[in-house]
């Protein structure tokens, strides 16, 4: 490499072999000073590898790392912290019980060996300020959330000098204004001269923020792009290689049916730092899909816990299908025909070390039992699994494969065949496309459009106002634990909503 | 499970024998620290508790508590929990059994023996479920301090109103009417029905535990408590059940004890059989095979330490060190791999 060379970064021919996969296939990449660039592709793209890599938590079996135009050898992310490399992962790495400011110390390249509060704190106070992250230093780290916890650790790689910012997906946890937040502290560390790679596989975030954007499909580069260059739809055609079909949305216009659930008045108490409930109605009909909207944390995760029985409803009535299900445990709630689909299936509808088959089972396993429960009967367990998924027109994850080791979009559709396969009458997707790509969350969107197509009743709660606009036949809003607003797709917009969301729009019940 | 992995049993199998070995020398470093001949001991230990007819079936008398002890650790472990208390389950059971046997006379001996044993599994049952059912509290600690209270309970009855009055200088209660002894098998041997009803609970264990859906339940509420609540598993209830049955295990334990070795309940009618439990239970993690040779090795191991006090002279507390090397090389095992069940 000249001297001549402006990169901050230069990966040259990168590959690396897991058993089975070619998760890097001799990929190139450059990073410039004071550019953000994105790392776009479906769950499985190499991506994540290829960044890994990078920051020394993987080895390329070859491959050249070039920084600041020099052969470097990265070995472990020490190696790359001395480099001035930072990560911030999916899952973070902060210690709850400390402060902020402790914290960051924590990681600071010479920790002195007396700690002076008032020096650290003034630091993090500054930087944080800089940078307009707004964090007091003085705050425990449980206390804060997701969003402000991910600013932690950026401040730790900040302080600890690092000029070249790896995070990896860093919006699947963050709520849309958390967003806008994020890219606007990455413009300020643009504006100072860092270089900041971010993955992602939403388009619409790729080309609002970054200067170029990289595509990866199956361990290869596909190409390099600048925003302006590139439309949406160029972009999915390069992650995929193919027109991906659309979800189609059936006309409105149909009669939905009869209501399938109904809540009436409906008071839950406040759970932790989630809201109570208060005076909700809400009625679902069969061949409708209702959608629910609102900043996360409003109360949507007590108000599907509700309609499951697993949140006791303090005042009101639940109706199922005409009968008063106020007080139904969960089992009878989902015998009677309820399907949950949750957002994070590996922690809220599978256990991790069973099998695809156990797990499927563990819905109402009465089914598949013989002699009073003394017995399942596997071949009836994997009979059912096999027809249900081809009923559904969904391929089966191998039946022997171990939960845990499925991506993320083979997880989902494990429940979602699951779920669907079985008599059922009502649908609650609770963020049940939350942190899919888009083939998998198009899979699940398309299944409950299937769902209500069959009659059944459809109730999405989600956070993806597009997706509620194409899908939803009536919406509602969720503010503080009450909703506080209904609409019709087709007669409101998205800058509306939004408002509601917020509590600043104006309400016609 | 629906499909076994071998290779993964054979390595565990292996992993196991490395175990072992590894534990033999350190023990026999132990014993030539202390001035004894380690291959001597060994030697002796092996022949006079593997090789002989009787120092085998004491072997296997002791196994049978450990089979028991070690399901009441290993069913709760399944759903999530750790029964520290297996010790106090097994004194509970031994107690409540006792007042069955020595207050309902007159029975034939079969009815009066099921109620001895049914009761035996209720005291233990009883003592399991209150920390079951103190769902807020950590039930580590629960169990744990529930071993300290049991001695006390048994004490009070032993040293107070049960008290045999012939033999007024011990603290123990009137022997059991024969209706209510273990029926005993194999003369010359101490071996009675509880090994059997052991090896019973161990096969109704393996099979319910992976072929059943009251075994695929248990096993999902301790696998991922969150998603078994979502599909409609009543994970509270569960729980009270697995420490329930886990605590009815234990106590048949305590009472077969009592009603086939002792005869009579006293305070020490257990070596730690209890925690010797949750060690076995350890060493095989739930797995039933691993509990039926983990058992038989400690019941080994616990025999000798009484030959070795007999050739060697060895204080018997030897034998707590060497039950104390392998805890520790079972506890270090899932840090060395990265912890995973």
């Amino acid at each position: 490499m000249s001297n001549t060379d402006k990169t901050v970064v230069r990966l040259v021919g990168i590959t690396k072999r897991f058993p089975g996969v070619l998760a890097n296939d001799h990929v190139n990449l450059d990073l410039y000073p004071g550019e953000i660039h994105a790392l776009l592709g479906e769950n499985g793209a190499g991506k994540s590898t290829l960044m890994k890599i990078l920051y020394g938590f993987y080895r390329a079996d070859s491959g050249k790392i070039y920084v600041h135009g020099q052969e470097v050898q990265i070995r472990s992310p020490l190696d790359a912290r001395k480099l001035g490399i930072g990560m911030v992962f999916q899952g973070f790495a902060l210690i709850p019980a400390l402060t902020v400011a402790e914290n960051v110390a924590l990681f600071m390249a010479r920790l002195p060996r007396v700690l002076r509060p008032h020096n650290l704190h003034r630091v993090v106070e500054e930087a944080s300020q800089r940078y307009g992250l707004e964090l007091d230093p003085n705050a425990p780290v449980w206390q804060l959330s997701v969003g402000e916890q991910q600013k932690v650790e950026l401040l730790k790689l900040l302080l600890a000098q690092a000029r070249i910012l790896i995070f990896d997906e860093p919006t699947k946890v963050l709520v849309p204004h958390e967003v806008e937040a994020l890219f606007r502290v990455f413009a300020e560390l643009r504006a100072d001269g860092y270089s900041l790679i971010f993955i992602t596989h939403k388009l619409r975030e790729a080309l609002a923020c970054a200067d170029r954007i990289t595509v990866m499909r199956q361990g290869r580069v596909v190409g390099t792009v600048r925003p302006a260059e590139a439309t949406e739809e160029t972009l999915v055609n390069m992650m995929f290689g193919e027109h991906l079909a659309e979800v189609s949305r059936p006309p409105h216009g149909r009669n939905p049916g009869e209501p399938v659930l109904e809540l009436r008045h409906v008071h839950a108490p406040r759970q932790g730092i989630a809201p109570a409930l208060e005076d909700l109605n809400l009625v679902v009909r069969e061949g409708e899909i209702v959608g629910v909207a609102g900043v996360s944390g409003n109360g949507q995760r007590e108000l599907g816990d509700v309609i499951l029985g697993l949140l006791r409803i303090a005042k009101g009535r639940k109706i199922f299908r005409g009968e008063d299900a106020t007080r139904w445990p969960p089992r009878k709630l989902i015998r009677a025909g309820i399907a949950f689909i949750p957002e994070d299936p590996l922690g809220m509808a599978v256990v991790p070390w069973f099998s695809v088959l156990e797990n499927f089972a563990l819905l109402d396993p009465s089914r598949f039992s013989l002699w009073m429960g003394l017995r399942l009967s596997w071949a009836r367990v994997r009979d059912s699994l096999q027809r249900g998924f081809a009923r559904l027109e969904l391929t089966p994850p191998p039946p022997y494969a171990r939960a845990a080791t499925l991506s993320g979009g083979n997880l989902q559709r494990l429940v979602l065949g699951r779920e669907l396969s079985r008599p059922y009458h009502l649908v609650v997707g609770l963020y049940p496309t939350r942190g899919l790509d888009v083939r998998s969350a198009n899979a699940v969107r398309q299944a409950l459009l299937c769902a209500k197509e069959e009659g059944k009743g459809v109730l999405l709660i989600s956070e993806d106002l597009q997706e509620l606009f194409s899908l939803c036949d009536r919406l509602v809003v969720m503010l503080r634990g009450r909703i506080v607003g209904e609409f019709r797709p087709e007669e409101t917009n998205v800058t509306e909503i939004g408002r509601v969301m917020t509590g600043t729009g104006v309400v016609h019940a | 499970m629906p499909k076994p992995n071998i290779i993964r049993f054979w390595h565990g199998l292996l992993r196991l024998l490395v175990t072992v070995v590894v534990i033999l020398g350190i023990f026999g470093l132990f014993l030539w620290l202390m001035g004894r001949d380690p291959i001597k001991s060994y030697r002796d230990t092996f022949r006079l508790n593997l090789l002989n007819p009787r120092g085998l079936a004491e072997v296997v008398v002791r196994m049978s508590p450990l089979l028991l002890t070690a399901l009441g650790v290993a069913i709760p472990f399944r759903a999530g929990l750790i029964n520290v208390g297996a010790e106090g389950q097994f004194m509970m059971g031994a107690l409540l059994g006792t007042w069955v046997a020595l207050n309902l006379p007159g029975l034939s001996q079969s009815l009066h023996l099921l109620l001895v044993i049914l009761a035996g599994m209720l005291g233990g049952a009883v003592w399991g479920a209150i920390p079951g059912a103190l769902g807020w509290a950590n039930e580590t600690i629960t169990t744990l301090l529930l071993n300290y209270l049991a001695p006390l309970v048994v004490g009070y009855f032993v040293f107070g109103p049960w008290r045999a009055p012939e033999l007024a200088m011990y603290p123990q209660t009137p022997e059991f009417p024969p209706s209510a002894r273990f029926p005993m098998f194999f003369p010359g041997t101490r071996m009675h029905l509880g090994f059997f009803l052991g090896l019973f609970f161990l096969l109704a264990y393996g099979y319910l535990i992976s072929r059943s859906r009251w075994g695929l339940e248990l096993r999902a509420v301790g696998g991922n408590p969150e998603a078994a609540r979502r599909l409609g598993i009543p994970v509270e209830r569960w729980i009270v059940g697995a420490m329930v049955l886990g605590g009815a295990l234990a106590g048949l334990a305590g009472i077969a004890e009592v009603a086939a070795i002792h005869g009579r309940l006293k305070m020490a009618i257990s070596p730690g059989y209890g925690f010797m439990g949750f060690l076995v239970n350890w060493l095989a993690f739930a797995n039933p095979i691993g509990i039926l040779i983990m058992s038989f090795l400690v019941a080994f191991i616990a025999s000798s330490g009484f030959t070795l006090q007999l050739t060697q002279r060895l204080p018997y507390a030897a034998v707590n060190v060497l039950m104390a090397l392998i805890l520790f090389t079972v506890l270090a095992k899932p840090f060395a791999k990265g912890v995973r069940r």
